[in-house]
């Protein structure tokens, strides 16, 4: 008995382990508490992230282990991307926390999926196994279904649910038939066995057919066109926080998707689906940026530049090398430190009964706070790709990418799609510095939130003038 | 036996019938979840019958486990149409539209 329990090497899980108690915990408490003492759901969540991280670093390994009969791999990947999504949901919590107060939504629901949602990011992030991708995935999608549902008082967010929903089960029933055939060749569920099956078959067509499935789920759990139906409407229907989460955490999941099953167990079959990232790619930014020019408000605009940075996430995973993967990944931290900005300024500016979700909510924003104008203007910047902020390098790094493995071409498409793209995020800017303002309320955020959220546009200037620091994080991680 | 190209003919109609539902129905949305039921039964099909096939326990231990994440999904499901319904007074898919552009 003991022998078995040493071979799962559960310690490696550890982090996965403690989330899951302290899950239970913080619904049992979250049952007890009043409305007058519900800081303490809240107070409990963000040490669970510190346990986390503690756990995560506590039990960090140096190379490639695998636990549970190879159902579980821990990596320094692995790692990596787990203390950045406990720094993004604590983040997210953080910002989330005035706005719920006042509009009656301060309730246990929303820190509890939240947290079941970062633990099937955190099962995605280390599944060894087709069955651990599968359900991470599910682990995470259920909980992000109920999210957007949990205002229970808005038409829109039921209904953004419902798409959510509808697509995402589609999404999953893809990857799932993908996945089926792919055991049906291969004989296993084990990325790496699967890696090396494949590598004796020759281009079969059964491969091919699967790969299709496969590549139509991942796409859609990213975004990209065209399976982007579901971004705008969920970003714009679901109350703030929701969207804030949405998108940010779920994009590490996406990528580590990404990696883990198409880099490491369909390795073999790299020239495949590189063809069809490519065509998914550029869809993603030429979409993404167009149709972004066209909106009025600020939630939808931001919908459409994911999708935007979504193309050009898929950009480093498509070069197949293990600098694009790290490109990517160095992308994705980027994004995500830029998008949770941008939703936490929508969130600084929103009060009762004022969603501050259209750009004309940011008229004249110079003129009442000149910090927070900085700070958006940081970011918007950063998001657009302008030097010497945290967003250029991060495409810098995805079209060398590109370059490096002869696809000049695609590299000068996303050039140009990124500056299409920067006409609209400098719109946020000239409207916040030139125009009138509409609306002269004082910002009546709480100092947390102001705090973070300098912090947050101070991070994506000094990550810009010494980038070095984030990109040998992720070359640590993926040598 | 029953030949495997029979079983995946069968899961692959199945697969296709439920994708046809979910994109041809313009009128309810209860329908759109018993295609999804629908779906994920497909691939359970393939699994078995590559099992069998193989010889490998794995595929018919994923069937389990993708029952027991579509039950999850549907209770999860209503619950949202319930929400829907309450606000909207109506499970029409083609009045599920405020939100444009």
């Amino acid at each position: 008995m003991e022998s078995m329990l040493a071979n799962f090497h559960m310690q490696v899980a550890a982090a996965e382990i403690f989330l899951v108690a302290a899950i239970c915990v913080v619904l049992l408490v979250d049952v007890f508490v009043s409305d007058r003492t519900r800081w303490l759901t809240y107070a409990l969540s963000l040490a669970t992230l510190v346990g986390c991280a503690w756990m995560t670093l506590e039990y960090g390994v140096d190379g490639r282990v695998s636990a549970f009969d190879g159902m579980y791999v821990a990596d320094p990947m692995g790692d990596l991307l787990k203390l950045f999504s406990y720094a993004t949901v604590a983040v997210a919590f953080l910002y989330s926390r005035d706005y719920l107060q006042r509009r009656g939504l301060f309730k246990g629901e929303y820190f509890i999926l939240a947290l079941v949602a970062l633990l099937g990011i955190m099962v995605m992030v280390s599944a060894g196994s087709l069955l651990t991708v599968y359900l991470g995935i599910e682990l995470l999608s259920l909980a992000l279904y109920a999210m957007v549902a949990f205002d229970r008082d808005s038409g829109v967010a039921a209904e953004s649910a419902m798409k959510y929903f509808v697509l995402g089960a589609i999404a999953s029933g893809m990857l799932l038939y993908g996945f089926s055939i792919l055991y049906g060749i291969a004989g296993t569920l084990q990325l790496d066995e699967l890696a090396v099956e494949l590598r004796g078959v020759e281009s079969h067509i059964g491969l091919v057919f699967a790969l299709v499935f496969i590549i139509a789920g991942v796409a859609f759990k990213f975004g990209a066109v065209p399976f982007h139906m579901w971004v705008p409407d969920v970003y714009h229907g679901s109350p703030t926080p929701v969207t804030l989460f949405i998108g940010a955490a779920p994009k590490i999941a996406s990528f580590v998707l990404a990696v883990r099953v198409l880099a490491e167990g369909l390795e073999a079959m790299v020239a495949s689906w590189q063809d069809m990232l490519i065509v998914i790619s550029v869809l993603s930014m030429a979409i993404g940026n167009v149709v972004a020019i066209a909106q009025t408000n600020l939630k939808r605009m931001l919908a459409y530049s994911t999708i935007s940075h979504v193309g050009f996430i898929l950009l480093g995973i498509l070069a197949g090398t293990n600098d694009g993967y790290r490109a990517a990944m160095y992308y994705t931290f980027a994004y995500v430190i830029m998008s949770v900005g941008s939703f936490g300024m929508i969130l600084l500016l929103a009060r009762e009964g004022f969603e501050a979700d259209r750009i004309d909510d940011f008229r004249g924003l110079n003129r009442k706070s000149p910090w927070f104008a900085a700070v958006m203007l940081m970011l918007m910047f950063s998001t657009a790709g302008v030097p010497p902020f945290l967003g250029f390098w991060a495409k810098v790094e995805v079209i060398a990418a590109v370059l490096n493995v002869g696809l000049t071409w695609l590299g000068a498409v996303a050039v140009l799609f990124s500056v299409i793209g920067a006409f609209y995020y400098l719109r946020v800017v000239k409207v916040m510095y030139f125009d009138e303002p509409t609306d002269t309320t004082e910002i009546r955020a709480g100092g947390t939130l102001r705090a973070v959220l300098s912090l947050n546009g101070l991070a994506v200037l000094a990550l810009g003038i010494a980038p070095s620091a984030l990109i040998e994080l992720c070359a640590r991680a993926l040598p | 036996m029953i030949p495997l190209e029979f079983v995946l003919m069968l899961a692959g109609l199945l697969f296709a019938l439920s994708v046809a539902g979910i994109f041809l129905n313009r009128k309810n949305v209860i329908l759109l979840l018993m295609c999804i039921e629908l779906m994920l039964l497909a691939v359970n099909f393939n699994f078995v019958a590559f099992a069998r096939q193989l010889g490998d326990l794995n595929g018919q231990i994923y069937v389990f486990f993708i029952m027991t994440v579509a039950a999850a999904e549907s209770a999860i499901g209503l619950a949202i149409l319930v929400v829907l319904f309450r606000e909207k007074k109506s499970i029409n898919v083609e009045e599920l539209d405020e939100m444009k552009g």
